[in-house]
């Protein structure tokens, strides 16, 4: 693996796991890297914690994420069916601390 | 009636400057938007957040950047139609299109540009089976409008954000009955509106149901009855409602514009790179509301894209003239 990559794993629908290695120096979101790998993304308001179109379920690694922003916490805070575990993927900064972050879509939020 | 060569839907900061693009061509403009004002998102939600990378700015506020851009497009005398979405778009055979908004505003233009961004934003509609058949007046409403409508009812509010705990509190000496249910153990709201909340539901003014989703609706030609799930035991409530108003937040949707046969993809236009016209001869879409194979939702890749339109758009209304382009430089701006 490359230097300033980290490994991602997203659960796919049939629960098995797809491994991703992800750059941490381009300053890329997760929903970014996630459209990018060509998941089913919307992503309409472009990461600005409007739309809720990139939330992700966090399965492993939450504690290594980030806090959530007010805008975040909002977000999630109206949403109809979000988990505990649930987060805006484009507020998530793809950093080295997130190494073997386990993630799935959450879906059904357009 | 209000007549132009060009109905802009969106008054953002792309079809902001396409007024000014448009003008260079001696072609006059009437945008319309849902907002209230100019600016589009930068007005509306980051007004003073900086902006870096707008060519020529090293920073430049959102709301500072409309209001250069409202400068830059005077000497054209823009027309402008604010707090109405355009709700209909016919073409008139050949020639014209006519524009209609909600309020029954009517525009008539030779070209009409989209450049409505992310869309507008509409109440987030939770999956429940069934919901729509209560819709438009038949018990299920997605925002409150006239409170005293609900006066002696029975209803059910849905949600744990802000305007759900805010409308709870104001309803419950208005109706009946209420119910709030919310899918958590907790509120997160401003802890004043939660602490009023837990305790009009221990006073018993509220029934409050925790760890809960809407699972069903039910009643013959109108809502009677709400069926709520509780999420871990999956134990199920029935509540008999007149009302339910499920309270999720806005998301933002094409609305109305997916409806004009417009090719779209994953909620946005597709486009002509040449010079982003749409499928629709005449028709126009610009910003980040189009899409296209590298497409960056960018600003200053919507005034590239403004510019580019309004050749086309010019080429479009006068077929056959031929038209040499002038720089500002050479030319200055001259008011028309």
């Amino acid at each position: 693996m490359e230097e300033n990559n980290i490994n991602i794993h997203v659960q796919n629908a049939d629960g098995s796991l797809t491994t991703l290695e992800a750059p941490v120096d381009m300053g890329l979101s997760l929903m970014e890297f996630l459209k990018a790998c060509e998941y089913d993304i919307l992503a309409t308001c472009g990461g600005m914690a409007l739309c809720a179109t990139c939330c992700v379920d966090v399965l492993e690694g939450e504690d290594k994420l980030n806090e959530m922003s007010d805008d975040e916490y909002a977000m999630l805070d109206t949403l109809p069916d979000v988990l505990p575990n649930s987060r805006l993927a484009c507020q998530l900064q793809l950093n080295p601390a997130m190494e073997g972050l386990t993630v799935k879509l959450h879906g059904g939020l357009d | 009636m209000i007549s132009t060569d060009i109905a802009i839907i969106g008054a953002g900061p792309v079809g902001l400057f396409a007024i000014f693009e448009a003008g260079l061509l001696k072609m006059r403009c009437h945008l319309i938007d849902y907002l209230p004002q100019v600016g589009g998102q930068l007005s509306e939600i980051y007004p003073k957040k900086p902006i870096y990378d707008i060519p020529g700015y090293p920073t430049v506020l959102a709301q500072e950047l409309i209001d250069n851009l409202m400068e830059q497009g005077k000497p054209f005398h823009p027309g402008f139609t604010l707090g109405e979405r355009i709700e209909g778009l016919e073409k008139r055979g050949e020639g014209d299109f006519v524009l209609t908004t909600n309020m029954g505003t009517i525009i008539e233009s030779k070209v009409v540009v989209i450049a409505g961004g992310l869309g507008c934003f509409e109440p987030r509609k939770p999956a429940v089976a069934g919901l729509e058949q209560f819709e438009n007046g038949r018990g299920v409403n997605y925002m409150i409008l006239d409170p005293e409508q609900y006066r002696g009812q029975k209803m059910v509010i849905a949600g744990g954000g802000d305007s759900a705990l805010d409308w709870t509190i104001f309803l419950a000496d208005i109706v009946e009955e209420l119910t709030l249910v919310h899918r958590s153990e907790s509120f997160r709201g401003a802890p004043d509106s939660v602490n009023k909340v837990m305790a009009l539901a221990e006073s018993g003014r509220i029934n409050l149901i925790l760890n809960s989703n809407l699972n069903s609706v039910s009643g013959s030609g109108k809502l009677e009855n709400v069926e709520i799930i509780h999420n871990k035991s999956l134990e199920v409530t029935n509540v008999a409602a007149d009302h339910l108003i499920p309270l999720f937040g806005l998301s933002p949707k094409l609305g109305p514009i997916e409806q004009w046969n417009l090719n779209i993809n994953k909620s946005a236009i597709e486009v002509n790179t040449d010079d982003y016209s749409t499928n629709i001869p005449g028709i126009y879409a610009i910003g980040d509301i189009n899409t296209y194979t590298n497409k960056l939702k960018l600003i200053l890749c919507g005034f590239h894209e403004a510019a580019l339109m309004s050749h086309s758009a010019y080429q479009y209304m006068n077929p056959g003239v031929k038209y040499t382009m002038k720089y500002t430089t050479v030319n200055g701006v001259s008011e028309f």
